[in-house]
């Protein structure tokens, strides 16, 4: 077990490492570098930098060392905390993500607790009521979720909800609680507001979570031990709970480990569509402005949160089913 | 005494052939029998392949020159095609008026079927080359050349911002969202192949490496990463390289599921009796490879490419709809959306959102074309 | 197997059997046609004796066994017949008008008739222990708590001759040998103190030497606690050493019942004759042909009129043979065979 863990926590680590060095290369793919565009903004707000001074800030910043070292002194910022500064906030880049990252994470996670709750238990008829009218109306509809695009169906939603109900969808909180510091009121109205996102966001994963679940459930539903617990007396609601379903929840717990990053590339965008306060509109808007310390700083957290939500899930899957360790891949 | 009934015997016979017929069939004839028995699958692939027949005639279906655009036509409903006036059947659409309201200062429109604008099939249209070499100026449907005036049109779907044909921009819109996706899975596929097989057939240290860098891969969130090597193209990069850039990149992440389902199948394969006869024989490895091994793969590859392919769509239509991806004039699914990026938007002009309902049938149909063979291609799961 | 005990108790119990079950149907409904995997199978199994039903594969005999539970997977149906289980002397019940999944017959199941089958390693949950999947049999049918459960699991555990009983009882299937598991199958069966076991093929998947175990243990448990046993198995060599009646069956029905000498040495039915037959023998002449029977086994959806066995028969009698089917007929004082050699309808 110990070993197995090290093991995936290494390739974490190797991972975020990955994410770390696309991240560095992201910021650098612009042309021109970090003093280049502080001396152009600072143009535009009327002072003039001197090519000799723009030599010496470059050199302070160590922009004219080769790339490795630049990447080593990026990192150690990070490290310390410091993420660089946005041009196009104007501000820090700290300040400018601020809570949106937390509010990211927090979508991510109450998605997937909304596409298990919803999604095992449609499985687990389906498949224990295979051919019925439930089990093809839920395959049916799992397709469709499957095959919409997350900002399509964001956008369809929110057709509907302006049509239909004269409602408007965006935002995760009410004006009042836009500022105000944590308490159980925010707590209650930002789950509120996500309601929508998350029913949005989950749609692929739960059609995808149904199909295997059922998939699965219907391959284990057939093995011999199930006739051994129905012999042994057991009703058949025990029996399916405790035997083939909790087998059939391992493919379930890897599945979401494996949508994980979907989920949070899903996020984004539909955080774009819905003008919600998350990482997803700024990041699309320091691309689309080339502010790349802000672009690059937002890449590497959402890419290591990503990694290290992973590896949870690895563990929880070890923990489910302790025959995966022995896997001798 | 054996005095057995003949019919006994016949019936016996009948069940030999059919188990012969079985036991001989060639592998592909196997996939395709149990693909026949997927009616879904078929009806899927049906419509795969009419959507890329719109590819290839995607000029001559059009009705107007998709980059045409008349400014004082933006926004226009759609107009449908009626087949009778009347009761004496003619091919016609009705014309559209349009007033500028004082109020919201928008323009809005109706339908005015007093005034007919004749439609016929094989009209003259706009000039394009058929298959890329012949010059013709026939289209399936357009207006009717002897009763042309200036200011007649046919919307089929309306017209987007700036005036031009929703329709035909839907069209051609088919052409680069779907082939984007084939040279991105082809990449895929290669890569997927290769890392795959190096990955099952040698085994060891090498698998160990391409296996952490699969998860590696898997473990990272693609949109973000997409976006940020989108947005860094330079600006005067042609739509062309754009196009291919992006393709490489989306493959650079898709490759991860066809190569672990090559290489599981490599890993059983390796120890199957016929590959060490072949090695015994004196096969070079390479053709050990290619010749016995990968034949059987086929299937398995072509039900992966079609998986392979939504995601592909997807992602292109994400990243253009985003404005990161396709830049106009390029006309893809994407950047028509773009124009249907909010409410208000959707809520006065909705035919915007057409363009999704291609995507959305698309990636159904190769969903379950996938999924078919995907069920037909290992003929010994059932 | 032993000749005078068995004559003994079939007297002692009177006539009532244990178990009866008449011209029991099972079907099965798939897209392709239905399957009459059980045909109308009859036979009886006395309290206190080892039932052996022997017969090829694909000839009914699991289906049999799981149809008396009710534990038929769909698209299987159980659509006539009668099994009448009588545990205790007193009136009989007929086990198949009882609900399906009903609380009824969940307490017959693994408290007065248990089951076991051919496979242990998958017929024990992966990512449950043994201790686990024990005491739930126990707790099911008796209301010890876990702590008494888990002793008399124990007990068991080492009564069946697993090593080590109280380690065993936190592992996993996988963790243990084929034969042991086998054991530990029989100890999870015969806890909850069944009248009657039915055992599904369960030396089939074993190699020779632990198969001789385990059928030594079956028989010196069943001394011990007087339980009938219902053994299924294609091996007539098992079916010699461990069966006091025995049942054969061909293609979904019982063409013949009777003591296991009088079968073995005076078979009636030609099926039972051509069986014995073809048992390869240290006796035979060298070079001499291995008898087979002639022709193969029809699948069941290409059941053959009249009696099932008759394109196979080497006494086929054209104008009977192959109209009508036979009925399960007395010949001699203690075996039942379904042929029309012996006596028209």
């Amino acid at each position: 077990m110990l070993g197995y863990l090290t093991r995936r926590l290494f390739y974490a680590v190797l991972a975020i490492w990955a994410v770390t060095m696309i991240s560095f290369f992201i910021i650098n793919l612009p042309p021109g570098d970090y003093v280049s565009s502080y001396v152009a903004q600072l143009a535009i707000q009327g002072s003039i930098i001197q090519a000799e001074e723009a030599d010496n800030l470059r050199e302070f910043y160590g922009l004219d060392k080769p790339m490795y070292v630049q990447y080593f002194k990026w990192m150690n910022q990070i490290l310390h905390g410091n993420l660089g500064f946005s041009f196009e906030f104007g501000m820090p880049v700290n300040d400018v993500i601020g809570e949106r990252l937390l509010l990211t994470m927090i979508l991510a996670a109450g998605t997937i607790v909304f596409i298990w709750l919803v999604a095992i238990p449609i499985g687990i008829v389906s498949a224990v009521r295979q051919y019925s009218i439930w089990d093809h109306t839920f395959t049916f509809f799992g397709f469709v979720g499957l095959a919409v695009p997350d900002f399509l169906l964001a956008l369809v939603m929110m057709y509907f909800a302006f049509v239909l109900f004269d409602f408007s969808v965006g935002g995760l909180f009410s004006p009042e609680y836009v500022t105000a510091a944590w308490s159980f009121g925010r707590g209650f109205d930002l789950a509120q507001h996500m309601i929508i996102p998350i029913i949005i966001l989950g749609t692929a994963g739960t059609a995808s979570l149904i199909r295997i679940t059922r998939a699965n459930l219907l391959d284990e539903l057939r093995k011999p031990y199930v006739s051994t617990a129905r012999a042994k007396g057991l009703s058949e609601t025990r029996l399916i709970l405790k035997y083939p379903v909790r087998l059939a929840l391992n493919p379930a717990i890897s599945m979401t480990a494996y949508i994980l990053p979907f989920l949070v590339s899903g996020s984004i965008v539909v955080s774009v569509v819905l003008g919600l306060p998350t990482v997803g509109p700024i990041l699309l808007k320091s691309l689309v402005a080339q502010d790349m310390y802000l672009a690059g700083a937002i890449v590497f957290l959402i890419g290591s949160m990503t990694v290290v939500g992973t590896f949870l899930s690895d563990l929880l899957l070890v923990w489910a089913d302790p025959r995966v360790q022995f896997e001798g891949r | 005494m054996n005095m057995n009934p003949v019919d006994q015997e016949q019936s016996l016979d009948v069940e030999e052939f059919v188990e012969e017929r079985i036991s001989v069939a060639s592998q592909r004839q196997l996939v395709w029998w149990r693909f026949k028995r997927h009616k879904v699958a078929l009806i899927a692939t049906a419509i795969v392949i009419s959507f890329y027949v719109i590819v290839v005639f995607a000029d001559f279906l059009s009705t107007s020159d998709p980059s045409d655009s008349e400014a004082y036509r933006g926004l226009m409903p759609p107009q449908t095609v009626k087949v009778f006036d009347g009761w004496k059947p003619s091919l016609h659409v009705c014309a559209i008026t349009g007033e500028r309201s004082k109020i919201t200062f928008q323009k809005e429109y109706t339908r005015d079927c007093t005034e007919k604008i004749p439609v016929r099939l094989f009209a003259r249209g706009y000039q394009y080359k058929l298959f890329g070499v012949i010059p013709t100026d026939r289209h399936l449907l357009g207006m009717s050349d002897d009763t042309l005036r200036p200011e007649d049109y046919i919307y089929l779907i309306g017209t987007d911002k700036q005036g031009r044909d929703m329709y035909s921009r839907l069209l051609h819109g088919t052409r680069i969202s779907l082939t984007i996706g084939l040279f991105g899975v082809g990449m895929s596929i290669v890569l997927g192949i290769v890392l795959g097989a190096i990955s099952g057939f040698y085994g060891g240290l090498i698998d160990n490496l391409i296996q952490r860098l699969v998860e590696i891969v898997r473990s990272i969130p693609s949109i973000p990463l997409y976006m940020g090597i989108a947005a860094a193209f330079p600006a005067d990069w042609s739509i062309l390289k754009i196009y291919f850039a992006i393709t490489i990149i989306i493959s650079l992440f898709a490759w991860t599921d066809l190569a672990r389902v090559i290489r599981g199948r490599f890993l059983t394969m390796r120890d199957e009796d016929f590959v060490t006869a072949a090695m015994l024989s004196g096969a070079s490895q390479r053709r050990i490879i290619f010749r016995h091994m990968l034949p059987s793969f086929y299937s398995h590859i072509i039900a992966a490419a079609s998986l392979a392919l939504p995601f592909m769509i997807i992602a292109e239509t994400t990243l253009s709809f985003l404005g990161l991806g396709l830049r106009p004039p390029a006309i893809s699914w994407g950047t028509l959306l773009q124009d249907a990026q909010n409410v208000q938007t959707i809520a006065l002009t909705p035919w915007l959102m057409i363009p999704a309902i291609p995507v959305i049938l698309i990636i159904l149909a190769l969903n379950f074309m996938g999924d078919g063979l995907r069920d037909a291609a290992d003929p010994y799961s059932n | 197997m032993n000749i005078e005990q068995t004559e003994t108790e079939i007297l002692n119990t009177g006539t009532e059997p244990l178990l009866s079950v008449k011209d029991l149907k099972t079907y099965f409904f798939t897209d392709e046609g239905t399957v009459k995997a059980v045909d109308g199978a009859s036979f009886d199994v006395q309290s206190g004796t080892t039932l052996g039903i022997v017969g090829e594969s694909g000839c009914g005999k699991s289906i049999t066994a799981k149809s008396i539970l009710q534990i038929i997977d769909s698209p299987g149906r159980i659509v006539d017949g009668e099994v009448n289980f009588n545990p205790n002397g007193e009136a009989s019940r007929n086990l198949l008008e009882m609900k399906p999944n009903g609380s009824d017959i969940r307490s017959v199941r693994g408290g007065d008739i248990s089951m076991i089958f051919q496979e242990p390693m998958t017929s024990f949950s992966p990512v449950h222990t043994f201790g686990n999947q024990i005491i739930e049999a126990i707790r099911l049918h008796s209301s010890l708590e876990i702590k008494e459960a888990h002793d008399l699991a124990v007990d068991w555990m080492s009564r069946v001759g697993i090593p080590n009983p109280e380690q065993r009882m936190s592992e996993y299937a996988y963790q243990f040998s084929g034969g042991q598991r086998q054991r530990a199958m029989i100890a999870m069966a015969l806890c909850t103190e069944p009248k009657l076991l039915i055992a599904d093929e369960p030396t089939t998947a074993l190699d020779v030497t632990t198969q001789a175990q385990i059928l030594d243990l079956l028989q010196s448990l069943q001394k011990q606690n007087g339980m009938s046993i219902m053994f299924i198995t294609h091996d007539l060599g098992v079916i010699a050493e461990i069966a006091d009646t025995v049942a054969v069956m061909y293609l979904g029905r019982v063409v013949e019942v009777g003591p296991v000498e009088t079968i073995f040495s005076s078979p009636k039915h030609p099926y039972t004759k051509a069986l014995l037959s073809s048992v390869p023998t240290v006796y035979a002449a060298p070079r001499e042909r291995l008898p087979s029977i002639t022709g193969a086994i029809p699948h069941p959806q290409n059941r053959p009129s009249g009696c099932a066995f008759h394109p196979r028969c080497s006494s086929y009698m054209s104008e009977i043979c192959s109209v009508k089917e036979p009925e399960l007929l007395s010949v001699g004082t203690d075996q039942q065979a379904s042929c029309f050699l012996y006596g028209r309808d």
